[in-house]
């Protein structure tokens, strides 16, 4: 059912709901938590990037006064992992260690300098294993799989599939094109590290407080490798300082403070260093891809051959969903009506990657785009044109059998095409001048829950006090983005009250109903249409005692602004409340959200890439380039967005232009590099980040396609913003320089080597030319959905 | 967060009992302490028992201007106040105003600033990092990871003002135990990234001493990757006296592409007694780019900065003479 706002509460560009806090230091970060003898956790981390652990001497670490606990792999030997399929992680290493910063021992002590001191005295011995640093390594050094039972290529997870008759559409093709390119990794860098608080309540129940954003995934891990029943834990998630799926998978320092408090029965803090984040990471897999495409004479594709090489580092995380991603979404763009989709994701021995703002699809999505730009020029087609032939209908099913709902993507590309005058600029631009278009799609939350079952994804409880205080209960855990305010502002527009006189209480295990958490940018579509639905049957509970007391008619009486409109009277909200409850007793409502049926197919793979709606979003950049220096300054960015409806305006843009600064230093600087296998500047300062000076204006346009199932018609805008900046920028250093940079980030030397390229009678391309000596499965052939046949 | 190592602090309130409790075995002078508490933080100086800092140490900044137009400029001024100062010559508030970031050069003094300890990408990371790497020379390992072929540390100078100031033809004036002296800022370095500072470790710099700059053009250019924070990749500072269309003297220092500021004499001498024009400059940023061979200890690649030398000198002198 759809349901229009009316109150004017949706859709009001206001403040956060803990703005005021957020910016006066009010907001109860992690590290803020401090109690009553309180010790500190610190981990000794492995120097190695792989090695069999021969020994581990405590005893000195042990025998320093003021330490309290030390523990080893041998205190935590459970396994555990995200996903079912990925149970490949210790909190402490046993046996062995797969990279350097693999969690090794663990100490409690009195403060902070006697646990680093206490940790430097833990001796252990190593036998030092072959290492993998790159994914050819992977393949060729086969004498020790990073993972014991592993494959002896460490490959971890492969997939191979045809969506229709991809031989025969690149038959028809009047023109074929194939591209190399890399998209290196990158850390999320949140300004805050990660952290926990643990602690045993005076029922002896343990309680956890992290910096997650997942707290309903960490609450059931806890329980698993602490062999605690879930209903003796309780996880707080705590605002985090920036989250960027950085905060959604579970860490050894998590698992690692609540059992130092279980040892001690004294709260534990264990705070992540910069350094230590890196190690955690989680952040862009690197992945290299292949692409080979078909074209009509007009631009048309006649089918798409996408291979993608992923580079895992230690551990599976989320891989297995990284890997699909990287193939999936290319359908949710662009009309591709036979598909062959080859992945292959490999362990090596350096921090494990995941998730980060766009999951496996902003890869894939530069390669894609770029590749676009590249086969416009050779069919002579401009870059708008070339893409608008081959939009995605709204309503129709994809090859992959994906089910698309709402799309405004056409009005995207209009939108900024229109505002940045781009078919003027497009090759018009003074020398070394350049702009450039991209488009990119999103899901509004995954379809499927990380562990297979049946039950909603978000539930939301809302509890109305006699002074007419309407409290929201639900475990989504704002990670920066806003939850909290969306949560205040659906409710209350469905009441008629201003979010900010509502209450909400969030992301704690034992106060809120579930939320699978602050991923895959589902909670304003889930946890959103949850609270919709709470509220509505709250406001039927009210309308209805209302209407039973003054004897009026149900028609005749609805909520107005902070009112309930009972025939010709305004009954103030508190006493329309109180003869709620006069009537009713305690007056309390729930919702819950659980995605649809059939949204799709019955494949191996099919659950990674399912959405109730996708976003959409089309970007032009122009850049300025230095072809002396090869600097690159972006000096304006237009973002338009297909949001659904904008909840709240002022926090969309927000998104939008934390996406574009994102973008910007994925596109530019940011990497998380490694010589051989060791991080190549752990620190803020040699990770790159633009600062406020490198940050061009953004003209954030929204576009409101309205989807039938979202909560008011909203859609997601947490990452999908994202996506299109990094090949917009790319095509418009083409547009500059004539060039192409094949792999992000688009540094000042890869800049330079392309224009050396081309000076030397080359294509003027700098970019990867070489794929690992891989061999996939033959694809497994998967019907297209019958209207595609 | 990496915690300090558990040190001493002292606060001396006389130049006289600094040099005194500098005079300590383990003691370490901290001005601002801008570079000196991370270096700390990371453990880089594991002899350091007690801080000395100068900031009670009163009379050791500000900035005043001599009869003859010598200006002097005290250890302890700030970064951000040489960058402000309406008496300090554009070059020097060019140079001071692209140090690190607004905060960093609030703190930060010019003393710290041309002591500022060098830099390079295996030094300069965590303990824990260097130990999975095993440590470099600097770091007391036997090897310098960056050319092991020679028992040589390349770390690199990464002052901006060193190469101004070198350019300026300035001097410091040093106090220790035996008293003070005065030296050319030039011979301040040695080439040597592990003690790159010619100077007894508890001598403190009081004062420095620039010549006036009269009619002579002068500027500074900086490569780094980020218009704030990042530390010089490559410092180019150069001083022109040019006469009706001749360079009558010139004085062309790099920064940040050794252990210490480099001097390029040859394009000097090519410079002085011509006609700037784009032919001789050309010619002149060639020469610089050939005087220096940076290494791969720092941001971008070894190759990458050698190249970016003669554009940047190219761009800098190019200004000059149009200015
Ligand atoms: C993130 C970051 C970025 C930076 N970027 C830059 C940059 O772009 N350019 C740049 O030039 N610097 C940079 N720095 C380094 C530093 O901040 C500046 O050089 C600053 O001016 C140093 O001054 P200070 O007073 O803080 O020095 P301190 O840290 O106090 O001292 C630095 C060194 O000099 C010695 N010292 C200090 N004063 C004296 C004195 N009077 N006599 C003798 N020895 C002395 C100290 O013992 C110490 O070894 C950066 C630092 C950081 C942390």
């Amino acid at each position: 059912m759809r349901i229009d706002p009316h109150h004017g509460v949706v859709g009001r560009a206001a403040p956060r709901t803990d703005a005021l806090a957020q910016a006066s230091g009010g907001l109860v970060y992690v590290d803020d938590l401090s109690y009553p003898s309180m010790l500190h956790g610190k981990i000794l981390r492995s120097p190695q990037a792989h090695a069999r652990i021969v020994s581990i001497d405590t005893s000195a670490a042990a025998a320093l006064p003021g330490v309290h606990a030390v523990l080893t792999g041998a205190d935590l030997p459970i396994a555990y992992g995200l996903l079912p399929v990925a149970q490949d992680e210790h909190a402490l290493a046993i046996d062995k260690v797969r990279q350097v910063g693999d969690a090794v021992a663990a100490v409690a002590a009195d403060d902070p300098d006697i646990a680093q001191r206490a940790v430097e005295l833990i001796d252990v011995v190593y036998e030092p294993l072959p290492v993998v640093a790159t994914m050819n390594d992977a393949v060729e050094i086969v004498d020790e799989p990073i993972h014991g039972d592993g494959p002896r290529n460490n490959r971890h997870r492969e997939v191979s599939l045809d969506f229709g008759d991809v031989d025969a559409g690149f038959d028809r093709a009047d023109h074929i094109r194939e591209d190399v390119f890399f998209y290196q990794g990158n850390n999320h860098a949140a300004l805050e590290p990660h952290g926990a608080v643990a602690l045993v309540e005076d029922d002896g129940r343990l309680h956890l407080w992290s910096a997650t954003q997942v707290p309903h995934y960490l609450h059931r891990i806890v329980a698993k490798v602490l062999e605690i029943p879930e209903h003796r834990i309780r996880v707080t998630a705590n605002p985090t300082g920036g989250g960027f799926g950085a905060k959604t998978d579970v860490f050894a320092h998590e698992l690692v403070a609540a059992k130092l408090a279980l040892a001690t029965g004294r709260p534990v803090k264990l705070i992540l260093t910069r350094e230590e984040v890196f190690y955690a990471h989680r952040g862009r897999h690197p992945v290299l891809m292949w692409i080979r495409t078909g074209f009509t004479g007009a631009g048309e594709i006649t089918a798409m051959w996408f291979r993608t090489y992923v580079d895992g580092g230690a551990y599976g995380s989320y891989g297995p969903a990284s890997l699909l991603y990287t193939g999936q979404l290319q359908t949710t763009t662009y009309r591709i009506p036979a598909y062959r989709f080859q992945g292959v994701r490999f362990f090596t021995n350096k921090p494990a990657c995941g998730p980060k703002r766009g999951h496996g699809t902003p890869q894939p999505r530069f390669g894609l785009e770029v590749h676009l730009d590249k086969a416009a020029e050779d069919l002579g087609l401009d870059p708008v044109t070339i893409r608008e032939r081959n939009l995605v209908h709204p309503f129709s099913t994809t090859v992959n059998h994906l089910r698309i709902t709402s799309c405004g993507l056409a009005d995207c590309i209009e939108r900024v095409v229109e505002a940045s005058e781009f078919r003027a600029k497009h090759r018009n631009l003074p020398p070394n001048r350049g702009i450039g278009l991209a488009v990119g799609a999103y899901m509004s939350g995954a379809g499927l829950p990380i562990y297979f079952n049946d039950m909603p994804q978000s539930e939301v409880l809302l509890k109305v006090d006699r002074g007419g205080l309407v409290t929201v209960y639900s475990m989504a855990a704002d990670c920066g983005q806003g939850s909290t305010t969306m949560l205040a502002t659906v409710v209350g527009e469905a009441l008629g009250l201003d979010a900010a006189d509502l209450a909400v209480v969030t992301a704690d295990t034992d106060l809120t109903p579930i939320d699978l958490g602050s991923y895959s940018s589902r909670v304003t579509f889930m946890a959103g249409n949850a609270a919709l639905e709470a509220a509505m049957k709250l406001a039927d509970l009210i309308l209805t005692a209302v209407a039973d007391e003054l004897e009026l008619d149900t028609d005749d009486v609805r909520l107005g602004r902070g009112v309930v409109l009972a025939g010709d009277r305004e009954i103030p909200w508190p006493d329309a409340v109180r003869m709620a409850e006069a009537r009713w007793g305690l007056l309390t409502a729930a919702g819950s959200y659980k995605p649809p049926k059939g949204i799709r197919g019955d494949y191996k793979g099919a659950g990674v890439g399912p959405s109730p709606a996708y976003s959409y979003s089309a970007c032009v950049a122009e850049v300025d380039c230095d072809p002396e220096t090869g600097f690159v300054a972006v000096e304006q960015v237009w973002l338009a967005h297909d949001i659904g409806r904008a909840i709240n305006p002022l926090l969309v843009r927000g998104q939008i232009e934390g996406s574009v600064h994102m973008a910007l230093g994925e596109t530019l600087m940011e990497e998380q590099a490694f010589r051989g296998a060791l991080h190549d500047g752990p620190s803020l300062l040699d990770y790159k980040i633009p600062t406020a000076l490198e940050m061009p204006p953004v003209e954030a346009i929204l576009v409101e396609s309205i989807d039938p199932e979202g909560p008011f018609g909203a859609k997601e805008v947490g990452q999908g913003p994202l996506l299109p900046v990094m090949p917009a920028v790319a095509n418009a250093v083409h547009d500059a320089l004539g060039i192409r940079v094949d792999e992000i980030p688009l540094r000042p030397d890869k800049i330079l080597a392309a224009l050396r390229d081309r000076e030397r009678d080359g294509q003027g391309r700098y970019g990867p030319t070489d794929l690992p000596a891989y061999e996939f499965r033959p694809p497994l052939p998967v019907d297209p959905p019958p209207e595609l046949r | 967060m990496l915690r300090l190592p558990v040190l001493r602090h002292a606060a001396p309130t006389s130049l006289d009992e600094a040099i005194a409790r500098l005079s300590e075995d383990g003691a370490m002078l901290a001005a601002g302490g801008t570079d000196l508490v991370p270096n700390l933080k990371r453990r880089q100086y594991p002899e350091a028992k007690t801080i000395v800092s100068l900031r009670r140490v009163t009379g050791l900044d500000g900035v005043s201007v001599d009869d003859d137009g010598t200006l002097r400029i005290g250890a302890m001024t700030t970064v951000a106040r040489l960058a402000d100062d309406g008496a300090v010559p554009e070059v020097l508030r060019e140079a001071a105003g692209a140090v690190a970031s607004p905060q960093l050069r609030n703190r930060g003094t010019v003393g710290g600033n041309l002591c500022v300890d060098t830099r390079c990408h295996w030094l300069n990371v965590p303990e824990t990092w260097r130990e999975a790497a095993e440590p470099c020379l600097k770091a007391g390992g036997e090897m310098c990871w960056v050319a092991p072929a020679k028992k040589v540390c390349w770390a690199v100078s990464s002052s901006d003002l060193a190469p101004a100031m070198v350019a300026l033809d300035a001097s410091v004036r040093l106090a220790g135990p035996d008293g003070e002296r005065t030296t050319p800022v030039a011979e301040l370095y040695r080439d040597d990234g592990m003690d790159h500072l010619a100077k007894a470790p508890n001598e403190i710099l009081v004062e420095v001493i620039v010549p006036p700059l009269g009619e002579r053009r002068a500027g500074y250019r900086k490569l780094r990757r980020r218009g704030s924070i990042d530390f010089p990749i490559l410092g180019v500072a150069a001083v022109l006296e040019i006469d009706g269309d001749v360079c009558t003297d010139a004085r062309l220092v790099l920064g940040a592409v050794a252990s210490a500021p480099v001097r390029v004499t040859a394009a000097e001498d090519l410079l002085t007694g011509r006609a700037l024009d784009a032919n001789v400059i050309q010619e002149a940023a060639e020469l610089a780019g050939k005087a220096v061979r940076p290494m791969s200890n720092t941001d971008l690649t070894s190759r990458y900065r050698k190249k970016m030398v003669p554009v940047f000198v190219r761009r800098l002198l190019r200004d000059l003479v149009d200015a």
